[in-house]
């Protein structure tokens, strides 16, 4: 297995992780829905107070059972963009401004070979900035691991696991992307 | 101590009139924690969070923090998560199983009913303290009623059920099986959420404030019901287009949205996304008809029991409370329910649906939130203090006891919050709990010259 091909694919992963950050804070909302795969799993689970020895188990809520902050596919992801576009989704306007940011951007796995990759596991951290009106701020700090798959010459999300770091969320909406 | 006289100039509900103080005043929010939040019944949290012996779930009540647990013996308790000797928290997770609470600090421990059973070195150091006296601080009454938890630390409150009054034809719409059997619900889970707004906006909301539905326009606009994939537009199905809809104002301060289906109460088709569970609620409409007759054309819309909590009774599904943290502060706390029997596919559906209506990720209510926050900062100003809310919506609508029980509006009306803010401020006057529940209300005389 060649690093130099490892690397490529590193820089690739990361350009597109940047790209997709670019499509959400400028507001390109349509843009950002092509890079979700059809069958898309977007899923930030409910984080939980919980005896020590129980976190593996019983920490975060759990994709496709029960009530998480977000359990969605790519319909309801579209939905909200729709949403954002008629131009009286009043928790969005006027338009928030964002800034998201990515960080440590691992390539936890490659399959089949990083110079044939065809889908590959990230793990990332992230710090969504959104501020909104006059005096509102919220920060949003967590982990995300996501599966990309390739999409002709680029990629798409197929899979989006966001790991924020709140129990009680401490903002009043969740109306940005992660 | 804010007067019986300022009250009564802050609230005029016959005229109409709410001073903006009351949501953002200090001095009011101490009061409503001294004399609301200490005696009217609190929803605490739902049954089939703590299924077994041993079983916790952390909660609170206006703003402490409480738990609520099942002891050995199937028994609920209720009680002020506060160590007796120095107050540290006995527990700070939010749900789990134990025999016993060990506090952190200096190791006393209780047992599941709240009594305190070790003290370290108690022989040594405690000579002659009676440990009896010293249990968590236990709620004064609790009450389950088809499933949900309440609480209340007032001794002299009445029972549940009396609290409660009217109310309960109506609440009863939410907590019971969708095919008409009673009770039976389960919370597939928990929201909490803070946002900065005093919480009788939220609790506003919810006695049926009709009117702000342009609000949510945009979640109309594309469509995200239970039948939304299928091109269906609004937010949720229209069950109640052939329906005559009730705003219903009961003595205790509680109000309702409702709505009475037609005579014919034929099924509307909904959940048309899946058919399999546009075919699981037909049958239950049927079943539901079949057992309640005439009764079943009654189906619900939204409601507040007093004074911070409020239920979303058919779509979505859920009861939730408004917690206190300060007067421009709320914590939002929603239980999700689904029958408990109902197809894993059905509670699959249902869970979807409310994640995208629901909560500070849901498309609706993220419209409410900062609707709520604006009118909350921009009522703590000194100019905007002088300029009371007009609450003049339909003054003169309202029938007692008819088609329904309680004091009833065939037409949008702000009828619900009016009767809300006159037992509000009997609450905050420290007024007995006749007049807390309202027994002196001339709206209901008619009813008591009659009884």
């Amino acid at each position: 297995m060649s690093s130099a091909a490892l690397y490529r694919l590193k820089l690739d992963i990361e350009d597109f992780l940047y790209r997709e950050a670019e499509f959400l804070d400028e507001r390109r909302f349509t843009e950002w829905l092509d890079l979700l795969a059809e069958d898309l799993v977007y899923f930030m689970p409910i984080r939980r107070n919980v005896k020590f020895g129980q976190h593996d188990e019983r920490e975060n809520t759990r994709q496709g059972e029960g009530i998480s902050w977000f359990d969605e596919d790519k319909w309801t992801l579209a939905k909200r963009v729709e949403q954002i576009l008629t131009g009286v989704h009043f928790a969005e306007e006027p338009l928030s401004r964002t800034c998201h940011m990515v960080s440590n951007v691992r390539l936890v796995g490659v399959r089949p070979s990083p110079e044939t990759a065809r889908e590959v596991t990230v793990s990332s951290r992230f710090l969504v900035w959104q501020n909104r009106v006059e005096y509102e701020s919220y920060t949003f700090v967590g982990r995300r691991k996501d599966v990309l798959r390739r999409a002709g010459s680029g990629w798409q999300i197929a899979r989006r696991e966001i790991i924020l770091d709140q129990n009680v969320l401490l903002a009043k909406n969740l109306s940005t992307f992660f | 101590m804010i007067t019986s006289e300022t009250i009564n100039r802050f609230v005029d509900a016959d005229r109409g009139i709410i001073s903006r103080q009351i949501f953002v005043d200090r001095g009011i929010y101490l009061q409503e924690l001294e004399r609301l939040f200490t005696r009217a019944w609190l929803l605490v949290g739902h049954e089939s969070l703590i299924p077994n012996g041993g079983d916790f779930f952390t909660s609170r009540m206006g703003e402490e923090s409480v738990i609520v647990c099942r002891d050995r013996g199937d028994k609920i308790h209720v009680f002020l998560n506060s160590c007796r000797h120095r107050g540290m928290k006995v527990c700070r997770y939010e749900q789990g199983n134990t025999s016993l609470f060990t506090c952190p600090y200096h190791s006393w421990t209780y047992t599941l009913d709240g009594k305190l059973q070790g003290v370290p070195l108690y022989r040594q150091l405690y000579e002659g303290m009676d440990r009896s006296q010293w249990s968590l601080v236990p709620v004064a009454k609790l009450a389950i009623y088809k499933g949900t938890v309440w609480a209340t630390w007032d001794k002299d409150a009445p029972e549940f059920l009396t609290y409660l009054g009217d109310a309960k034809e109506q609440f009863d719409l939410c907590l019971d099986h969708r095919d008409g059997r009673e009770g039976g619900s389960e919370c597939i889970g928990v929201h909490k959420w803070v946002f900065p707004a005093n919480w009788k906006f939220a609790a506003e909301n919810f006695l049926g404030d009709t009117y702000h539905n342009p609000s949510h326009r945009s979640v109309d606009m594309i469509g995200i019901g239970p039948s939304g994939r299928s091109g269906v537009k609004g937010r949720r199905d229209d069950e109640y287009a052939e329906a005559q809809h009730l705003w219903i104002s009961f003595a205790g301060g509680h109000g309702v949205h409702s709505a009475i289906a037609s005579s014919s109460n034929e099924f509307v088709d909904t959940y048309r996304d899946q058919p399999e569970i546009g075919a699981y609620f037909r049958h239950c409409f049927q079943e539901r008809k079949r057992r309640l007759g005439d009764k079943a054309r009654l189906i619900p819309f939204v409601g507040t029991i007093f004074p911070n909590s409020s239920f979303h009774g058919r779509q979505p599904r859920s009861v939730c409370v408004w917690h206190p943290h300060s007067p421009t502060e709320t914590e939002g706390w929603r239980f999700f329910l689904v029958d408990r029997d109902a197809p894993a596919a059905v509670k699959d559906f249902l869970r979807r649906f409310y994640m995208r209506y629901s909560g500070p990720a849901g498309m609706t209510e993220q419209d409410d939130m900062e609707n709520w926050l604006y009118a909350t900062r921009a009522s703590t100003g000194t100019i905007a203090r002088r300029y009371p809310f007009n609450y003049q919506q339909s003054m003169n609508t309202g029938r007692l006891n008819d088609p329904v029980r309680g004091y009833v509006s065939t037409e949008i009306t702000e009828h619900t919050t009016r009767g809300f803010y006159r037992r509000w401020a009997d609450y905050i006057r420290g007024a007995s709990w006749d007049d807390c529940l309202g027994r002196a209300d001339p709206r209901f005389a008619a009813a008591k010259a009659a009884e």
